[in-house]
């Protein structure tokens, strides 16, 4: 495979290249043959001691990080998860409860089976006695077919078990992941102690987002070295993200890491518009200016910010980034699992400052600027932590329009709303 | 010498009833809506007991201490 720009549409019917992860041109499948054709069979002696230590050692040397969110190293989680007491547990988290995110979906109807191959090595690296998929609905008939298939093939192992994804925005964290199958509350749970230690039916459990797995299937198959002769030295491989917002034709593409930004957005048709920033990660990301952000590398140390969920919404120069901020807030907002204080009382009322700065009220920024330093790190998960990122970026990269706006003035002549927004009954 | 150990706060069960606030201003206070803000880092030795008077009297069971082997990370409260 060659170190191009990866190139992966979501839609049928447009130019397409495969990617290391996404086929060309499918709706669902592949079948199981289909895709033993293109990637061949994970290898044989997967019990063997000898081979699990060096497929550890491959995926640590790899550089693999989860795609989650948290990126964070693949290898140190299945070490923790491999020490753990008593028989382990693997998941596939494909929860996506992130609403600007379709690339977990995406993922699991156009390659179930790199996902559940990936499943399949966790298991066999951790001696698991369970496998169970954490599916997006939409996803869910291809991964069904795929685990059926495997099923009379005789492939894994371990049995998999299919379970259909809790749709909210905290369901998709690891704790919240394990209540859902659990309990059947997708509600996240404190730490300690860790799900390496103590998670689902107090087993040693590995909850692993899907698209991390599929890399892992390739590096089970490929080694390290194939892995990292894409990306950068500081952040191998290619990623899959979702493009929004204003870019012509929005969709899933996998990228090689460290490639400039406009390459990011040119893979969507370009821009349709001048941009005046992009949101990057979810939601619960940040925001970076577009004018210096398009000439960078689409990598964390290349942008400062971390990648996420691998989301890149485009705002255009004539909408408003703080009414924008204002409804991300209030959806974000609206999501908290109503556990912690911090988070029921702190968002909410960071949400109504937001909103007050937005529709050019008097509110006390002052507070705001506080609250959002005060929440960071106070809740039982990151959902507070994320929304503080979130405001805080704005606040920045929105400067100039947040000054406008506390002396009753915006420059946005636009008021389209950019973002998707699956809540409609809290629009502000 | 012994361990050096951090506050924590079990975020789920803490109710905001204030009472570390109360006991311990020196390394608690309370955010604007009632909920306490732990102060990073270990507890020093003089507040030691005062310390474990705080943890024993929450109602809640949420206020711990945790021994913090590397004091200078992020504490979980």
């Amino acid at each position: 495979m060659t170190a191009n720009l990866l190139v992966r549409d979501s839609r049928r019917g447009t130019a397409c290249r495969p990617g290391r992860l996404l086929p060309c041109g499918l709706a669902e499948g592949p079948s199981f043959g289909d895709h033993l054709a293109r990637h061949g069979s994970l290898p044989d002696g997967r019990r063997k001691e000898s081979w699990q230590r060096a497929t550890l050692t491959a995926i640590r040397e790899a550089g693999l990080v989860g795609r989650g969110g948290a990126a964070f190293p693949t290898g140190r989680k299945l070490d923790a998860v491999r020490s753990g007491p008593g028989r382990a547990v693997v998941i596939a988290n494909g929860t996506e409860g992130e609403p600007a995110s379709r690339k977990d979906r995406v993922l699991l109807s156009q390659a179930p089976h790199l996902v559940l191959d990936g499943a399949s090595v966790a298991a066999d690296l951790l001696r698991a006695a369970e496998v169970v998929a954490v599916v997006h609905p939409d996803a869910r008939r291809s991964v069904d077919t795929a685990v059926a298939e495997r099923g009379a093939a005789g492939v894994d192992r371990v049995p998999i078990r299919v379970v259909t994804a809790a749709d909210r925005f905290v369901a998709g964290e690891a704790s919240a992941v394990v209540n859902w199958v659990q309990r059947g509350t997708p509600i996240p749970r404190g730490r300690p102690p860790r799900m390496s230690e103590h998670g689902l039916g107090g087993r040693p459990t590995l909850v692993q987002n899907v698209e991390t797995l599929a890399h892992m299937a390739l590096i089970a198959r490929h080694g390290a070295d194939w892995y990292r002769s894409l990306g950068t030295t500081e952040e191998p491989g290619s990623t899959l993200v979702t493009l929004l917002g204003a870019v012509a034709r929005p969709g899933v593409y996998e990228v090689e890491i460290g490639r400039a930004v406009h390459e990011v957005i040119a893979l969507a048709g370009g821009a349709t518009d001048e941009l005046q920033a992009l949101l990057i990660g979810g939601y619960a990301g940040s925001w970076v200016p577009a004018g210096s952000a398009l000439e960078l590398p689409f990598s964390a140390h290349g942008l400062g910010v971390g990648l996420g969920a691998g989301v890149v919404a485009a705002l255009p120069a004539d909408v408003c980034g703080v009414v924008e901020t204002a409804r991300l807030t209030r959806y974000l907002a609206s999501q908290s699992a109503g556990q912690c204080g911090p988070c029921v009382f702190g968002l909410p009322s960071i949400a109504d400052q937001v909103d007050a700065l937005a529709a050019g009220r008097p509110g006390t920024f002052g507070d705001l600027e506080r609250w959002l330093e005060e929440i960071t790190g106070r809740g039982a998960c990151g959902h507070p932590d994320g929304v503080a990122r979130m405001v805080q970026s704005a606040l920045r990269v929105f400067a100039g329009e947040v000054s406008g706006h506390r002396t009753g003035r915006c420059r946005a002549s636009e008021a389209a709303r950019v973002m998707p927004w699956p809540i409609p009954d809290v629009v502000p | 010498m012994t361990t050096p150990v951090r506050l924590g706060v079990d975020r789920i069960a803490c109710d905001g009833r204030g009472l570390c606030a109360e006991m311990l201003p020196e390394l608690v206070v309370l955010d604007d809506w009632g909920y306490p803000i732990l102060r990073q880092g270990p507890v020093p030795d003089a507040l030691r007991d005062l310390a474990e008077d705080a943890v024993g009297i929450c109602p809640k069971l949420a206020l711990r201490l945790e021994p913090c082997p590397v004091c200078d990370a992020p504490s979980s409260g």
